[in-house]
């Protein structure tokens, strides 16, 4: 047996030393309950933050975009369900064998699978990757088939945009995905991260962007470590983009389209009061559809080395020498200018030597004596040739810059060009030689500098056309324009025109300086006697664009042909009387027309150019007036509409 | 010598019953019960596996802690040697026919509880060397003959369980074994020549370590360093602790844990996941609990009279509430993760089994406080 109490210093020793340990966990007690002090109160909403993050995973979804109807409601750009294919990387069991089994039953290019494996790289585990977003049904219903096979991928109906029609694919433009220059470019794309999200690039889809795009929308998830979705804690469905009414129809630009197949080329067709544009066609078309998914290489070098150029649209970025639909122009300027009246006589030997230099008319045999109206009616180069020597270049290109041209002029299309308008100041800016005589003269009907756009000179037109004021164009209903200011003042007059044409139109040259509807006169008379020589032009035997003409009396319309030249023509050309066709395509003179209609009660102004499609009253003028003659059957149509949402209108 | 009387010696089960020290009991059983909900919550709200083998555990091992108690010391002290060369076989045997688990060999196959001796080593080794210290006088305790012994019986465990490996639970057998002999009165010098060669030994031992060791320390020094990896755990412990708050998520809301970002949340994260749910007063009253145990274990050893008691004692609760400060230090993000459950909190046979025994001895001390243990 051994002794259990041998000496208390022994017992001693251990309590001294027991008291030590006790004073060093009181020590590690104050460690831990400050520790706990710190995590749990004073950092605890830091913790919570990094809880609730842990916990709550978003998924963002596009929301539809706002869909583009033309004036009578028809779809022009609207939305369609899409098969798509999503992979969410950390689903998946093993990532490349899931890769490489998709690229078999897809069977997708080396290209597309590194594009999805980078794509896979530069962000969260969790976040899907859109592997096809267009699957073919037959694509998606084998996707279906092997799906159990496939951890890690969901397929996903969701809507993208269609365009129906290729006849509006310039004016509505298209979407496609969002690179960095649009992300730099449009602040509003900073909230709108979102698998499948698309933005527009060209047209109305570009202008009207923000607003149709939508917000949006997302689904809140609460995940475990393991990132599987335990329940939905929260859902935002967007907003979808808002939709847009414009001012076109369908059913125009159809038939435009339709009438410049096979040639390249654009129509423009707008209401000369209210601006609205009705027509806005560019030849050749392409089909916006394919950008929406992602456009094929092979695709889209097929577009960009397409000789006609099939992306550009022509009616606002197509630069034409506007030729002689300028000399209705150049006649009011001179009038206005004093310069010449209407009864002034020139006589026509199919030339004119000036300044050591021979200037040609086109009809070789000359016009004989000609005045102005005859000289509008037949187009007589030798008399505007003496008219423009007379008014001069500046003063020209004055009126020029009054009646729409060298500028661009429809809001919001950044592919729009402003062409040129030229005179001594701007070729000394941009040329650096000082100007020539003969280079007025050529100025004079329409060629050397000049570059128009198709646009440019519909509302040149239609400026003219309704007898002087500064319409300007509008594409979107419901956006506000100086019609749209005028007719709130004036308490919605019925129509525009109606007050254009009563007793009240005497008092709206007061009225329309306080609106902004200028005039663009001296004196109304000009402008009036230049639409009575367009009314010659067209129907009357001898005018440019008689064999154009339209019979019936409320279809009556008043134009003006256009045959600009894209080279010089040698004196040897001349004498062998080349014809246009024989000629190379690139060296084709480009068909120009402009028109009014109808002419007792003007209503829409036209332009129409067909590129190397030799003189305007051969091409041009016989497609404006198929054009002309839908548009006026279709008046009444859309006057009805008008009539039922001007409310929405102004 | 007096008191060795026979007079004491035959208590009988209702003196023992009523000799048992209440608060000591009724913190057991409070932690029990606070466990019992903890797991009810690791297992989603439902009654499962884990919960359900949990609480037979704690019935069971109850049950013995009482058993123990009742058996008088003099047993515990006499076989105290042989209980130590028992688990210290056991270790042995682990080598052999151990289960390997995640890398680590620890356990032995029982049919109805996978044993982990490494556990019973923290008893074994406390009661081996109180036994010791209580048979040498304390004027032999600093002689070199009589540090041989102590040292190599620490010593012997810890390498076999450090080659398990198994870092956490042979750190905490050195420190049980370290507080008896500091409690025995050796000299402080020894212990600065130990520590001198174990700062020595440290570059040495670094090289033994196992790659995900080596990570774990040095993820500690920097938890973001590596925040999927190693640093995962304190992190997403630190996250679960703190976004407590004052009241906690409330009970089964616990998303860190719910949602599995919390690792082990059943055995060495249990705190955190009681700490989640029910705030700083939860995590407080945990505490609370554990010091009042640790406290309650010293005042026993105060009403001993026999050092191997108070040796025991003493140890056994600093031992004890060591064990509670590296978990707690461990899921606070305080030091670095080494495995270390929390006593009776944790899902664990063997830590289990091992601390009723623990506190069972104290118990029996107390109860046959004034028999000889001879």
């Amino acid at each position: 047996m051994i002794s259990d109490s041998v000496g208390s210093s022994k017992i001693r020793l251990i309590g001294r030393r027991m008291f030590v340990l006790t004073a060093a966990k009181a020590v590690v007690v104050f460690g831990v309950v400050g520790r706990l002090i710190s995590l749990q109160i004073n950092e605890s909403k830091k913790y919570k933050t990094l809880s609730d993050k842990n916990r709550f995973r978003e998924w963002r979804f596009a929301p539809p975009r706002g869909v583009i109807k033309d004036y009578f409601g028809e779809e022009i750009a609207s939305n369609q369900k899409v098969f798509q294919l999503h992979l969410i990387p950390e689903n998946a069991e093993n990532l490349s064998a899931l890769i490489f089994r998709l690229k078999n039953i897809l069977k997708m290019s080396d290209n597309a699978v590194s594009k999805i494996q980078k794509k896979i790289k530069s962000q969260k585990p969790w976040d899907p990757v859109i592997v096809s977003d267009n699957l073919t049904w037959a694509e998606f219903s084998r996707i279906n088939l092997f799906l159990h096979e496939l951890q890690g991928v969901e397929p996903i109906i969701s809507v993208a945009r269609v365009y129906r029609e290729q006849s509006s694919s310039h004016v509505i433009g298209y979407v496609s995905k969002i690179s960095k220059k649009d992300l730099q470019q449009k602040n509003y794309l900073a909230n709108m991260k979102a698998a499948g999200m698309r933005v527009g690039k060209t047209g109305l889809e570009n202008k009207l962007d923000s607003e149709i795009i939508g917000n949006v929308g997302h689904k809140r998830y609460e995940v475990n470590a393991f990132g599987k979705r335990i329940k939905e804690v929260s859902i935002d469905q967007g907003k979808n983009g808002k939709s847009y009414k414009t001012t076109l129809d369908l059913d125009l630009q159809n038939l435009s389209a339709e009438l410049l197949k096979g040639k390249a080329g654009a129509i423009c067709v707008m209401d000369i009061y209210r601006g609205d544009i009705i027509t806005m066609v560019s030849s050749p078309t392409f089909d916006p559809n394919k950008f929406v998914h992602g456009i094929s290489t092979k695709d889209w070098r097929e577009l960009i080395s397409h000789r006609d150029k099939p992306l550009v649209n022509k009616a606002i970025s197509g630069l034409y020498p506007p030729g002689s639909t300028i000399k209705g122009l150049v006649a009011i300027s001179a009038l206005e200018n004093d310069v010449v009246n209407t009864k002034m006589v020139q006589q026509c030997s199919g030339s004119i030597e000036l300044y050591g230099e021979k200037f040609h008319c086109w009809k070789k045999k000359g016009h004989g004596f000609v005045d102005m109206r005859k000289a509008i009616k037949e187009s007589c180069d030798v008399y505007f040739y003496e008219v423009a020597r007379r008014l001069g270049i500046d003063r020209l290109s004055e009126t020029a810059r009054a009646y729409g041209l060298g500028d661009t002029m429809v809001k919001g299309f950044h592919e729009e060009k402003t062409g040129v308008v030229p005179n001594t100041k701007w070729k000394k800016q941009r040329i650096g030689k000082s100007w020539y005589l003969g280079e007025t003269l050529h100025s004079g009907i329409g060629q050397g500098y000049w570059q128009t756009t198709p646009m440019q000179l519909c509302l040149m037109t239609a400026r003219i056309a309704n007898g002087g004021y500064d319409v300007e164009p509008r594409i979107v209903l419901g956006e506000k324009s100086k019609f749209s200011l005028f007719a709130e003042k004036k308490k919605n007059p019925k129509s525009l025109e109606e007050f254009f044409n009563t007793e009240q139109s005497k008092e709206f040259d007061d009225t329309t300086i306080d609106l902004g509807y200028k005039p663009l006169f001296r004196n109304q008379e000009n402008i009036n006697f230049v639409k009575e020589a367009f009314f010659g032009a067209t129907n009357e035997p001898g005018g440019t664009s008689y064999g154009s003409r339209l019979g019936k009396k409320e279809f009556m319309f008043a134009g003006k042909t256009g045959t600009s030249q894209v080279r010089r023509i040698t004196e040897q050309q001349r004498e062998l009387e080349i014809k246009n066709e024989d000629l190379p395509y690139e060296q084709r003179d480009h068909s120009l027309y402009v028109a009014f209609a109808p002419y007792n009660e003007p209503k829409y102004s036209i332009s129409v150019v067909v590129e190397h499609g030799g003189s305007g009253s051969k091409t041009a003028a016989p497609i404006a007036k198929k054009v002309i003659k839908k548009l006026l059957e279709r008046h009444p149509l859309r006057q009805q509409v008008h009539d039922n949402y001007k409310g929405e209108d102004v | 010598m007096f008191r060795s009387g026979s007079i004491q010696s035959h208590l009988t089960l209702r003196d023992k019953i009523f000799s048992l020290d209440l608060t000591l009991t009724i913190c057991i059983f409070l932690i029990g019960i606070i466990s019992f909900f903890a797991m009810y919550s690791t297992d989603g709200g439902q009654f499962a596996y884990h919960t359900k083998s949990h609480i037979i555990r704690f019935i069971i091992f109850f049950s013995l802690f009482f058993v123990i108690s009742f058996i008088k010391t003099s047993f515990w002290y006499g076989s105290a040697t042989l209980f130590y060369l028992g688990v210290l076989f056991l270790l042995i045997l682990v080598k052999y026919v151990g289960l390997t688990s995640s890398g680590s060999q620890r356990w032995l196959y029982l049919y109805f509880l996978n044993l982990q001796p490494s556990e019973l080593m923290k008893i074994g080794l406390i009661l081996f060397l109180a036994k010791y210290y209580h048979k040498i006088s304390s004027g032999d305790v600093n002689k070199f003959r009589y540090l041989a012994q102590p040292l190599l019986a620490l010593l012997f465990p810890v390498i076999l369980v450090i080659t398990q490996p198994d870092l956490g639970t042979s750190f905490l057998i050195a420190v049980g074994g370290v507080i008896v002999v500091w409690l025995a009165g050796v000299k402080m010098k020894f212990f600065a020549y130990l520590g001198g060669l174990f700062l020595l030994s440290a570059p040495i031992a670094i090289s033994f370590l196992k790659p995900y060791q080596k990570s774990r320390i040095l993820t500690f020094l920097d938890p973001s360093r590596d925040p999927l990896g190693a640093g995962y755990q304190i992190t997403q412990s630190k996250i679960a602790i703190g976004s407590g708050g004052l009241f906690g998520k409330g009970f089964l809301d616990g998303s860190q844990s719910y949602l599995d970002y919390l690792p082990e949340k059943h055995t060495d994260f249990i705190f955190t996941l009681f700490s989640e749910e029910f705030g700083f007063f939860g995590s407080m009253t945990i505490l609370m609990i554990y010091i009042l145990i640790t406290w309650r274990i010293v005042n026993i050893g105060h009403t001993l009279r026999t050092s191997f008691g108070k040796l025991y004692c003493y140890s056994f609760a600093t031992a004890f509430f060591i064990y509670v400060a590296v978990n707690m230090g461990m899921v606070l993000g305080l030091i670095p993760i080494v495995g270390a459950p929390l006593p009776i909190m944790s899902y664990g046979g063997s830590s289990m089994l091992a601390i009723m025994i623990g506190l069972g001895i104290v118990m029996s001390c107390k109860i046959h406080k004034d028999q000889s243990l001879g």
